[in-house]
């Protein structure tokens, strides 16, 4: 697998063959329609992360040493974000998760949707995410 | 209906030009504020208000004797005439000004939290806002009263007959939106207030959202409690009225202590200033009351009647153009029965996902479920897009908001 950074560069090269905002959104909504289906039984109350306009739901499994998110929304930008961040976190160490830069979103023009005031939680979304490698990292420990 | 007869023919362009928001751009596209129901836009006369009693002005109220005090307590106690006059209280002390509707319900809950009792009973309706759910759901958790609640139908309206059902002896009272925020659904208040009356529950009628499109007479209506917010009906935020019959307001006691709101003080005893200083502690918005009347002023010299009239037209307009596309849903009545509100989804796209997209082409609608969950659990929808037309807003524009929903319905499906 490879390193957080590569695949954040790689995110980064793809989006930058867009030329406007629209192609940009279809290739998220693109990526949210082929993100790998959630397992049902994980779409519980306690895997749904506060503060989105949709339904976001979250669940991590350790393997080995690595993270294995999965996750799930009902609306399909959310989706598209949630693709980004799975490619990117999953299949990592806790530590190498934890510190992980998010600069790329603004890298790839997404960054209104980093605002913390914005209903679409990705910031909320990425802070569960670090919150399960902190938890998995004590574990490991 | 009362007009003024400084009234103006209508004329989109020309009212326009009064609302320097509306030449902005967004996200590179011209702005088109679908949003109204959340906020309307600000006219220049209302800004010129805000801006007149800073430069010129501004004082503290109702205590100093030098001259700035002064003018600026008479412009602020004209702006509570105008709004006496608006909505054809009898007296100008029954206008009491608040922060908005949210704090003017809680103050009349907050009353009401000494006066209750268990076994009484408050009844709400099925359409209203959290902010008008919230605080009685409080007061009853504190008196052991009980909270009842008046269901809705599939079309958006309230079920009057299970409203009757509900209403007793026990029922001390009754709150209901004049017209519902997430649907626009206009209820029928004179009903419901002359039902309540007959077993003598008083009754509070949330006008938010009714402000903007109905002018609404208190006396007539024969309602206890009316509550508004300016910045629904083209005036700042952070202001609003709560109109109440001097009978009940001298009656209920005060909601937050404090410097204007007394009459003498001592260490052994406080006893209340009179109306409508009683209910007004602390130095309150002053430039945002006299720009709520200025508000008014600016919306009677449009005219209420035209106001609704072309609203109206929008609305239907929009309807039309809506139900030619495909997997439309529309939720609630028919034009005729609501204010301009067109709360709809596409079948199989969430209303979170069109409003990112029309964001993206300068068109601000609201998504979610606006504040009014149990509507929501009703029609079992997350959310429903909301798009809700002014008075400044055009044909052309529901032309541009239905091209950007064909383009996001295109890109989403």
């Amino acid at each position: 697998m490879a390193e957080i950074q590569e695949i954040q560069n790689e995110i980064v090269d793809e989006f930058s063959l867009f030329e406007d905002w629209m192609q940009r959104y279809e290739y998220m909504i693109e990526l949210g329609k082929t993100l790998e289906p959630m397992n049902e039984n994980h779409k519980t109350d306690d895997n749904i992360i506060k503060g989105c306009q949709s339904r976001v739901w979250v669940h991590a499994d350790l393997k080995e040493d690595k993270i294995v998110f999965t996750a799930d929304s009902d609306a399909i930008i959310t989706k598209g974000i949630i693709a980004i961040l799975i490619r990117t976190f999953s299949n990592q160490k806790p530590k190498a998760i934890l510190e992980a830069s998010t600069a790329f979103i603004d890298e790839i023009g997404l960054k209104e949707h980093l605002s913390p005031t914005r209903a679409n939680g990705l910031v909320s979304m990425i802070k569960q995410l670090k919150n399960y490698a902190l938890a998995y990292q004590a574990k490991l420990n | 209906m009362k007009m003024s007869s400084t009234q103006m023919q209508f004329d989109v362009e020309q009212i326009r030009k009064d609302f320097p928001i509306l030449q902005r751009k967004v996200n590179g596209k011209d702005l088109v504020y679908f949003d109204n129901a959340a906020t309307s836009q600000t006219p220049q006369q209302v800004i010129d208000c805000i801006v007149d009693y800073y430069q010129n002005y501004n004082a503290n109220i109702h205590r100093g004797v030098h001259s700035l005090s002064q003018e600026a307590t008479d412009a602020y106690e004209q702006a509570r005439e105008k709004i006496r006059a608006h909505f054809n209280a009898d007296k100008a002390h029954e206008i009491i000004f608040t922060s908005g509707t949210t704090h003017a319900i809680n103050l009349v809950a907050s009353g009401y939290s000494s006066i209750l009792k268990a076994g009484d009973e408050i009844i709400v309706s099925a359409l209203e806002h959290h902010s008008n759910i919230v605080p009685w759901q409080m007061l009853c958790e504190k008196t052991g009263a009980t909270l009842k609640v008046i269901p809705m139908e599939f079309d958006g309206k309230l079920n009057m007959d299970k409203y009757q059902d509900l209403l007793n002896t026990n029922t001390k009272l009754v709150f209901v939106n004049h017209v519902s925020n997430a649907l626009g659904t206009i209820n029928p208040i004179e009903f419901i207030i002359e039902k309540a009356h007959e077993v003598n529950a008083k009754v509070l009628i949330d006008g938010a959202q009714a402000a903007p499109h109905i002018q609404a007479d208190v006396q007539a209506l024969d309602v206890d409690f009316y509550t508004v917010s300016a910045h629904k009906i083209c005036g700042p935020t952070g202001v609003g009225i709560l109109y109440g019959k001097e009978s009940l307001l001298t009656f209920l006691p005060p909601y937050q202590g404090g410097g204007e709101m007394i009459d003498q003080v001592s260490f052994e005893k406080t006893t209340y200033a009179g109306l409508p200083h009683k209910f007004e502690a602390g130095t309150p918005n002053i430039s945002g009351g006299i720009a709520f009347g200025a508000a008014l002023d600016y919306m009677h010299h449009i005219g209420f009647e035209q106001i609704a009239q072309y609203e109206n037209e929008l609305l239907v307009y929009a309807t039309n153009e809506l139900n030619t596309l495909d997997n439309i849903i529309i939720y609630g009545t028919k034009p005729s029965e609501k204010t301009a509100v067109l709360s709809f989804n596409f079948e199989g796209i969430h209303a979170y996902d069109v409003g990112t997209i029309l964001d993206k082409l300068g068109i601000a609608v609201r998504t979610g479920h606006h504040c009014a969950q149990p509507i929501m659990e009703y029609y079992k929808i997350p959310g429903t897009i909301r798009a809700s037309f002014a008075f400044y807003n055009t044909k052309q524009e529901i032309d541009s908001f239905i091209n950007a929903l064909k383009k996001a319905q295109q890109m989403l499906q």
